[in-house]
């Protein structure tokens, strides 16, 4: 029923200060700040959180699934994409 | 049931401070339990969730508040809640009316977790430690209550007709038994003047100020005149809602004593 009546929103928690922000869910809410407060109550209960961010489901572009093979699939081959080859310095420390 | 009856003289001759604790304990567990049936009938999935997050707060308050409140009579939290009959429950008038539509839900907790703020601000500076401490802790999880009070209050009243109306009947419904969470009686006005709790005289201002500017904030106009301002509950004489509440509440435990999983 409030599918129809609210707008969809996605939910984004950032777990602890250094971390980004990951995608965690999505709700149902009549403006932003219901929204955040829903965020709150649904998303952080067990302390998962320090920030949250909330995003209108419509202002977020997918990519298509039926482009996942242009998309995606030219990547799996490309090693040199990886650092593998890379020789580390001796000096270099802490990483 | 002579284990019952006891239990009803033990209550009777708790400490003063014991006797607040209990009060203030039974405010935030009948107010969490009537919270708590809004489970499966909330308006939406996340405002169940919301309601529930808010119950199980002032469940929390409520265990700590009956465990302090019993532990120099040698009486248990669960002892306290279960095993008590009506008359020997002290919370407010204003905790235990039936829920109603969500607006009367949504005024309640508006009035009362504004009046918990207060009381648990003021109650940090008691000269119990142990008080104070559960004061400080309490009292950043009723600035959330309080909060999302304020919002839905400022949405009900300044949103639909319909919306309105319901807030505005509420507001009129509840507004009465407001007054008796500022009553001072004899223990409490000594405990006051020993600096262990505050003078709840002393809320009823700034209560006042908070609850109007959100009230014309919200559309609902000023808070209704009227002279009958019911009371009793602190002494133990309740609305009749109260026994059906514990009905429920304690039938688990009256059918099986003592049963834990």
């Amino acid at each position: 029923m409030t599918g129809d009546l609210y707008d969809l929103w996605e939910v984004f928690v950032r777990a602890r200060r250094g971390l980004s922000h990951q995608h965690v869910g999505s709700l149902h809410a009549p403006d932003a700040e219901v929204a955040l407060r829903r965020a709150r109550d649904l998303y952080t209960r067990r302390g998962e959180g320090v920030s949250i961010w909330v995003v209108p489901s419509g202002a977020v572009s997918a990519s298509d699934p039926g482009e996942k093979e242009p998309y995606f699939t030219p990547a799996r081959d490309k090693d040199y994409r990886y650092p593998t080859y890379y020789e580390l310095p001796k000096e270099v420390r802490g990483l | 049931m002579s284990n019952a009856r006891a239990l009803t003289a033990l209550t009777k001759t708790l400490k003063p401070l014991d006797g607040y604790a209990l009060a203030l304990g039974d405010d935030a567990l009948i107010s969490s339990h009537r919270l708590s049936e809004w489970l499966t009938y909330a308006p939406d999935l996340e405002e169940e969730v919301a309601l529930a997050n808010i119950a199980l707060d002032q469940l929390g308050q409520a265990r700590h508040l009956l465990g302090f409140a019993g532990r120099s009579s040698g009486l248990s939290e669960d002892e306290l809640a279960y095993q008590r009959v009506d008359r020997e429950y002290r919370n407010s008038l204003l905790a235990e009316l039936p829920n109603g539509d969500f607006a009367h839900t949504i005024l309640r907790l508006f009035f009362f977790s504004t009046y918990q703020r207060l009381l648990y601000a003021g109650l940090t500076a008691s000269a119990d430690g142990e008080l104070a401490a559960f004061a400080a802790k309490a009292a950043v999880e009723v600035g959330y209550h309080h909060e999302y009070a304020v919002s839905w209050t400022l949405r009900l009243g300044d949103g639909t007709e319909e919306s309105h109306d319901r807030a505005a009947a509420a507001l009129a419904e509840l507004w009465p038994y407001t007054a008796e969470l500022f009553a001072v009686d004899e223990d409490v006005a000594a405990l006051a003047a020993e600096g262990l709790v505050p003078d709840p005289e002393s809320l009823a201002g700034p209560w006042s100020e908070q609850v109007g500017t959100v009230l014309a904030q919200a559309t609902l106009g000023t808070a209704p005149s009227g002279t009958w301002r019911p009371s009793g509950g602190r002494a133990g004489l309740h609305t009749e809602a109260l026994g059906y509440l514990l009905a429920e509440m304690q039938s688990v435990h009256r059918a099986h004593p003592g049963a834990t999983w």
